[in-house]
């Protein structure tokens, strides 16, 4: 059995989440060699040949994949991922766009973010934001899989030796082009891979009193994420969202602020290590899944926090 | 120009679904249904390009059975002007509902078709892609912003780290994210008017789609339940916890 990781990649560098799906490729049990779709990308495809378990790194290098839009890696994922059984991705937002395109192509079902290997076609999946987790078996050949990365721990992204072969298909749909990106320009880290993440619920009132979470997250260096209801209220750019909608976090310590606790964002975070809450409602629901719960109001306590750290 | 949009019918976002004892299927006996949330944003979406009149035709496709058409009249009573419904017995997966859409946009030749980014049932966040791909059709997934410019349409998609423009040639699938419009709420002599508004139904066999099986649900269960915690007195013994028992901070 064999297996087609693609790499999730910003062409100079590989993204951890790389790691999570080799891991989730582990537990099949195949043969793993990786794509990497993009231009210019010699420094993500030489770090991903150093992933540990990895054989054979392929590497499509052509100006029509440099933003990885999806009319056109999504045929270069199809042509590459005909030759093997399994093709996995993570489920970043990158994937999330182009892997169903290549289900399709293939004529296959997509088995969306799977948090567990059963065996080689059982999967586990969360299904209603989390609040059921669905056991599903794949009658597909080839499988198309994306893998929910907290919920497998990285490949060791050394110690591998695997050869590099560049590819030479150049797909152009001639459908689509990239126009531009807003990227938040940030020093704190990435949301999905920070140890810690401190978040702000509607309880935070409004988009100005996030400040008060960022002296925090500096003094721990945290990430800071939302809620979907913080979203929702327009205090902060959804790309902050954590919860069944957007992102999914499993850091060491997760602080919750102001934060109810309603299913869609349990679905976010609940995998975290440690979770503390703190919330003027004492019968918030939060409070349900937080190791260390603080009722107060976060106007005196986060203050007080940042002072005391 | 003509919008397709689809919408699912799903339980209520307000309803907290749980696995039967058995683990045999989740329980939705008496659960109150609803159309998908990101349906109808897309829902919104459509029917504000035809009141900026971008979109001359408005037509709201559903997929399943009978009672999906309470779904389209939603959408009716929101503004689309006429509905399809593709008639299955019960679920099928996000490939067939691909196909079924595909059959209905080789029929309609719509220039844009709008879905929501995933819906909250399944969670699969593939049918809009799907499209894309068997209609050969350009995709702006996750979009904040929707703007026809000509021929072509730019959408803002919301990405890991921030947001992203791409440029699309019509005709174009662009599925929606949460901060793309706010849906209005249907008014009640819209709601009688969409009683009278033209619904057709078709067979996927009308549609020349077989339906097929490629995903058993083998059982299901609750997710793993974390054990609740401690009520710390003040800010003090939390840092206190953190340092000392959780070992999380230094």
């Amino acid at each position: 059995m064999s297996t087609l990781v693609i790499a999730e990649h910003d062409n100079g560098s590989l993204k951890v989440a790389t790691l999570n799906a080799v891991a989730a490729a582990q537990a099949m049990g195949a043969d793993i060699d990786i794509l990497v779709a993009g231009a210019s990308c010699d420094g993500a495809a030489q770090a991903a040949a150093a992933v540990a378990g990895v054989n054979k790194v392929l590497v499509a290098d052509n100006a029509a994949y440099e933003h990885q839009l999806a009319e056109n890696t999504s045929l270069l994922i199809a042509e590459v991922g005909s030759a093997y059984d399994n093709i996995i991705a993570p489920a970043t937002a990158n994937a999330k766009n182009t892997m169903p395109r290549v289900a399709a192509l293939l004529d296959v079902a997509q088995i969306s973010e799977i948090i567990s290997v059963e065996s080689a076609d059982t999967f586990k999946r969360p299904i209603y934001a989390g609040n059921v987790i669905a056991t599903v078996q794949s009658t597909d050949a080839k499988k198309v899989i994306t893998v929910r990365t907290t919920a497998f721990d990285a490949a060791a992204d050394q110690g591998g030796s695997a050869t590099v072969e560049a590819v030479g298909s150049v797909h152009d749909a001639g459908l689509s082009s990239f126009v531009g990106e807003e990227v938040a320009v940030s020093d704190r880290p990435e949301l999905t891979a920070a140890d810690i993440v401190i978040s702000g619920g509607r309880g935070m009132q409004n988009g100005e009193n996030f400040k008060l979470l960022e002296g925090i997250a500096d003094k721990l260096g945290a990430a800071i994420g939302a809620s979907r209801a913080a979203v929702d209220a327009g205090f902060v750019p959804n790309d902050m969202q954590v919860g069944q909608t957007g992102k999914i976090v499993a850091p060491d310590l997760y602080v919750a602020v102001g934060i109810s606790g309603a299913i869609q964002h349990l679905a976010g975070m609940k995998d975290s290590k440690v979770i503390v809450a703190i919330n003027k409602d004492e019968d918030a629901p939060i409070f349900q899944v937080a190791d260390y719960g603080l009722v107060a109001d976060l106007f005196d306590a986060l203050p007080e926090f940042e002072s005391k750290l | 120009m003509k919008v397709l949009v689809a919408v699912k019918r799903v339980v209520d976002y307000n309803v907290k679904v749980r696995a039967k004892a058995d683990g045999s299927d989740v329980d939705l006996n008496n659960v109150k249904m609803a159309i998908n949330p990101f349906c109808e944003i897309a829902v919104e979406e459509a029917v504000r390009l035809k009141e900026a009149g971008t979109a001359t035709e408005v037509i709201a496709v559903s997929v399943g059975d009978k009672s999906c058409q309470e779904q389209i009249r939603t959408a009716l009573a929101l503004g689309a002007d006429r509905g399809i419904q593709v008639e299955t017995e019960g679920g099928v997966e996000p490939l067939v509902v691909a196909k079924l859409l595909k059959g209905v946009v080789d029929k309609e030749q719509p220039q844009l078709v709008i879905l929501g980014k995933q819906s909250i049932d399944g969670d699969n966040n593939q049918t809009g892609q799907m499209l894309g791909a068997l209609a050969n059709m350009p995709q702006g997934t996750f979009a904040s912003e929707a703007v026809v410019d000509g021929d072509k349409i730019n959408v803002t998609r919301e990405v890991d780290g921030g947001l992203q423009t791409v440029s699309l040639n019509l005709p174009a699938v662009v599925t929606t994210d949460l901060r793309l419009n706010e849906p209005r709420y249907a008014s009640l002599p819209n709601i009688m008017k969409a009683k009278k508004k033209p619904l057709d139904v078709y067979s996927p066999d009308d549609l020349g789609v077989s339906v097929t099986t490629h995903l058993t649900q083998v059982s299901v269960e609750p997710p793993a339940e974390r054990q609740a915690g401690i009520t710390v007195e003040d800010v003090d013994q939390l840092i206190d916890k953190l340092k000392n028992e959780a070992k999380v901070i230094s």
